[in-house]
């Protein structure tokens, strides 16, 4: 039987009936639309649905969209803005972080909640910030170069 | 030295914007109205023949809407090459390992289609499997293909010169092993697809691939389908390293199921089942014998390799190829001979996987250069610039290397690394180590004979004059093509990149052979220069007409038209321009005649401007059996020197640091060169540290997982210091060429000499477990202690 949640995702109200083994992150691509957040794996070990639960980062695979009822939700299509990429989305593209792409969402919404946390991270701190987050394609040397130049 | 306005220069990707929004979309994020979702079925078991397959009561449930199997999808046989057609889109009489498909169902939801599949009864008679390339090999071994006795995929024998007199005049003559584990893409993005069949007998196939081309031929193939009635698109992809660049059963399945309940109807591949699939970088075991003289000029290499090559050919065949072919440089080699050997067995098939067939290669011959170096009392650096060889030069299977940067890419590392001042003065359990390595810019010839064009470019004006639109149906996967292709067409037309719209990876827009080999860049660079020059040239016969003044006098830079000499009155072409804007705010009112003016006044003489480009590479390479395979218009090379610590205690090995050259022509956009040298290098690192596939005893894998299958996290990754070496490649557009693959050549060599460097053992086989390196350390101390 379905269940009827509430939550904000991106400061947008969503009433939905779910089933009860729906993930978030099914029910945030295929119900709500919001494709930005990626699937890579359905088992947690990839990060690329990572999204801002209640102000952590969760993979939302591993998320049932009934325990996120009541939830304060953030995903890749909330950072930018009317006036443009959010920082980080800025220098992720001016650095040449992203390649082929599927991993940066996921990625990028790691690299805020850490910056949001501590603004003035380490190396190390930043690698473990985004270790949650597999990218097959960079070596994330510019991943690194480009969360770097966002810190205060 | 020429200079350019748009190459060269680290301009932002074009598509990036719409990746870092979450705009971009990929297949899965496509949901169609009124679409199915399909699901496989595929074998439990490794061998065994079907005796019966019953339907009924998987077709029964409510919302299926189609149950296919071999009755259905027919006995075409597919694959890769034409010389190795061995697979079919379900099985027809038996299964040859655990995952290959039987049947498939399209049903409204993806639960049902799931369901449906556990309902359809398979009887089989198991076969007694085999699981390795020795026992596949033994007399009286199950055979997989019956046309293939002693389950032997493919063998090749090449000699070059005479290997047993440069043998015999060799003054050390080291032999050794080396063996490797299978490897996974590990992709982030599974693959997927979605089919439609429209009411005028037209099938579109949206797929995850990186060969949109060679997709298509083979859909229209299987199905029996015209070419021009089949056309396959691929949304952005979620990267593909080789794996993606064939057709694949399930994209041939949901095109099958799309023909018959015309319905779109989209398919994945979860995780695990990308695994199961498999197609990526094959197990080998290489023997090689390398002799050189006493002052370390190289003479002969001996080289014997078996591939562990799964169920079906695949890549298999051009693999074993490039095995042996990609050793004959980058060092002067008069003498070579390989004999390769595919193997069949009852594993997943592998395939092509960044640095094709080449990589495990690289790892046991530059080791062994290092042992000759040490034998000689030479610097490994200076034995490797002492047998380099030079832009001009010839390999003995015949590549040729039109430009060849390598002695500039082993200085740029000498001096990065800070190589002089470390080697031989690391202290206890640190090491540094060095290798080189190349690789082709494109493969000489498509994979099916032809004398097509590997790729065809149109460039469009638009009618109101000033942007420039680009089609090609190259695969932009991720490694910035678009990009490149986008600034190789501003670069020839003369406009500034912003106004230059790109659309590629569909099979409607002309013939691209794809991304694989390393070849868009310089194939499809050329044809979309000789594009943009033809829009180009037809703008200025234009001028021409317009102004008197003649064709080479004058040229477009930077969205304006120049003239040689005085700038003839171009008023009249302003007025005209701007009439046709009334009410427009942007006019134009610069001292120069725009492009924007001169492109809008060229469409209002002639129509529509549009101009075509097209490139295949010239004849290359020898005659003999396989020279093929191996050949390119041009060849990338880098050099890698890498840092590590070995715990002697532990065995544990981190890498510290790597400095990387390349070699990449002239380099359309410095940023992407620099990303695909240091996305190599993580690759490399992953194979060499702890990459591998694992099976159980009944050919499942164990580790079907990105938490098992261990790539390297952000927590691995050395920091990297790439350094970009531009040389001027004749063959390629603006001098340009590869850098996709040449860049992971030299890194488990450079690691596997630095750990030789910091602990003193020599590790013949990959990964580089803790435990196998604490017991390279045990063996090593045991037989100095034996020998103190």
């Amino acid at each position: 039987m379905k269940k009827l949640i509430q939550m904000t995702i991106n400061d947008q109200i969503y009433e939905v009936a779910v089933e009860p083994n729906k993930t978030l992150a099914d029910l945030i691509r295929y119900d709500l639309g919001l494709t930005g957040t990626k699937k890579g794996c359905d088992t947690g070990d990839c990060g690329a649905c990572t999204v801002i639960l209640n102000g952590d980062p969760v993979n939302s695979c591993l998320v049932l969209a009934v325990q996120a009822d009541n939830a304060v939700i953030e995903t890749i299509e909330g950072l930018s803005t009317d006036d443009g990429l959010h920082p980080l989305q800025q220098a992720f593209v001016e650095k040449g972080a992203i390649q082929c792409g599927f991993c940066t969402p996921g990625m990028i919404l790691s690299a805020k909640n850490l910056l949001d946390k501590n603004p003035a991270p380490t190396e190390e701190e930043i690698r473990e910030g985004i270790s949650g987050n597999l990218c097959r394609c960079t070596g994330y040397q510019k991943i690194f170069e480009a969360i770097e130049s966002t810190r205060s | 030295m020429k200079s350019y306005d748009v190459i060269s220069t680290r301009a932002n990707r074009i598509d990036t914007p719409d990746k870092a929004t979450g705009k971009a979309v990929f297949v899965d994020d496509i949901t169609l109205p009124g679409m199915l979702y399909g699901a496989l079925l595929q074998s439990p078991h490794t061998h065994a023949k079907i005796l019966s397959i019953d339907t009924s009561e998987a077709e029964k449930l409510p919302g299926v809407k189609a149950v296919i199997t071999a009755k259905e999808a027919g006995q075409v046989k597919y694959g890769v090459s034409p010389a190795r057609y061995d697979e079919t889109v379900f099985a027809v009489d038996k299964v040859r390992y655990v995952g290959d498909e039987i049947a498939a169902v399209a049903a409204t939801r993806l639960d049902i289609a799931l369901e449906a599949v556990s309902r359809i009864k398979v009887e089989y008679d198991l076969l007694p499997a085999v699981f390795t390339v020795e026992d596949a090999v033994k007399d009286g071994a199950p055979q997989l293909h019956d046309e293939f006795k002693g389950n032997l995929c493919a063998e090749v024998h090449q000699e070059f010169g005479n290997v047993a007199e440069g043998l015999e005049n060799s003054d050390i003559v080291i032999t050794t092993e080396m063996k490797s584990k299978r490897q996974d893409g590990a992709f982030i993005e599974m693959q997927g697809c979605i089919a439609e069949y429209d009411n005028r007998g037209v099938l579109t196939l949206t797929s995850s691939t990186q060969v949109p081309h060679y997709v298509q031929r083979t859909v229209a193939m299987v199905l029996g389908m015209d070419v021009g009635k089949v056309r396959v698109k691929k949304p952005y992809v979620g990267a593909g390293f080789g794996i993606k660049a064939a057709a694949n059963p399930m994209e041939l399945a949901c095109c099958i199921l799309a023909k018959k309940t015309r319905k779109p109807v989209k398919m994945n591949f979860t995780r695990e089942q990308v695994f199961m699939y498999g197609r990526a970088r094959h197990k080998f075991h290489h023997t090689i014998t390398t002799g050189a003289k006493k002052d370390g000029t190289l003479m002969a290499l001996k080289h014997e390799c078996w591939l562990d090559g799964g169920a079906y050919t695949s890549f298999g065949i051009a693999t074993v190829y490039y095995t042996g072919s990609l050793l004959g440089g980058p060092y002067k080699l008069a003498n070579m001979s390989y004999d390769g050997y595919r193997v069949y067995n009852n594993k997943p098939a592998c395939g092509a996987q960044r640095g094709h067939g080449a990589v495990i290669a690289r790892a046991c011959f530059e080791q062994q250069l290092d042992m000759i170096a040490e034998k000689i009392g030479m610097d490994p650096l200076e034995l490797r610039i002492k047998n380099m060889m030079e832009t001009g030069d010839t390999t003995c299977n015949d590549l040729n290397m039109s430009s060849f940067g390598m002695a500039e890419c082993i200085e740029a590392v000498r001096n990065g690394s800070g190589w002089d001042k470390k080697k031989g003065h690391m202290p206890p359990g640190k090491g540094i180590g060095v290798a080189c390595g190349f690789f082709v810019s494109g493969a000489g010839y498509p994979i099916y004979r032809s004398d097509t064009y590997h790729g065809t470019v149109i460039v469009k004006l638009t009618e109101d004059g000033g942007t420039a639109l680009v089609y090609t149906a190259s695969a932009e996967i991720g490694q910035g093509s678009d990009t490149a292709f986008a600034m190789i067409a501003a670069e020839a037309l003369g406009i500034p990149l912003e106004n230059v719209r790109l659309a590629s990876g569909d099979t409607d827009m002309g013939v691209d052979l794809g991304a694989y080999s390393s070849r868009q860049t310089l194939m499809t660079g050329h044809a979309t220069k000789e594009a943009a020059e033809n829009v180009k040239r037809q703008v200025l016969e234009v001028m021409s007409e317009q102004l008197n003044v003649p064709v080479d006098k004058m040229d477009i830079r930077n969205g304006f038209i120049e003239f040689d000499g005085d700038t003839p009155d171009f008023s009249a072409l302003r007025t005209r321009y701007i009439k046709e804007h009334r009410g427009w705010t942007d006019n134009p009112d610069s001292e120069k005649l725009t492009f924007k003016e001169a492109s809008r006044i060229a469409f209002l003489e002639r129509g529509s401007i549009v101009g075509t480009g097209k490139y295949k590479p010239h004849s290359l390479g020898g005659k003999f059996k396989g020279a093929a395979v191996g050949t390119s218009p041009a060849y990338g090379c880098s050099a890698q020197v890498a840092e590590v610590t070995v715990d002697m205690e532990t065995g544990q090995i981190t890498i510290d640091k790597i400095t990387d050259a390349h070699d990449c022509g002239k380099a359309i956009n410095m940023t992407s060169v620099e990303g695909q040298m240091e996305g190599s290098i993580s690759m490399g690192i992953g194979e060499a540290m702890h990459e591998e596939v694992i099976f159980d005893n009944q050919g499942r894998v164990l580790n079907d997982d990105l938490a098992e299958y261990k790539i390297v996290t952000s927590m691995d990754m050395p920091r990297v210091k790439t350094i970009v070496v531009e040389s001027d490649e004749p063959n390629g557009p603006f001098g340009a060429k590869e850098v996709g693959e040449g860049a992971i050549m030299p890194t488990i060599p450079a690691i596997l000499n630095a750990v030789y460097d910091a602990a003193g053992v020599r590790v013949y086989e990959l990964p580089l477990t803790p435990e196998r390196v604490f017991h390279a350390i045990q063996e090593y101390r045991e037989r100095n202690k034996a020998s103190a």
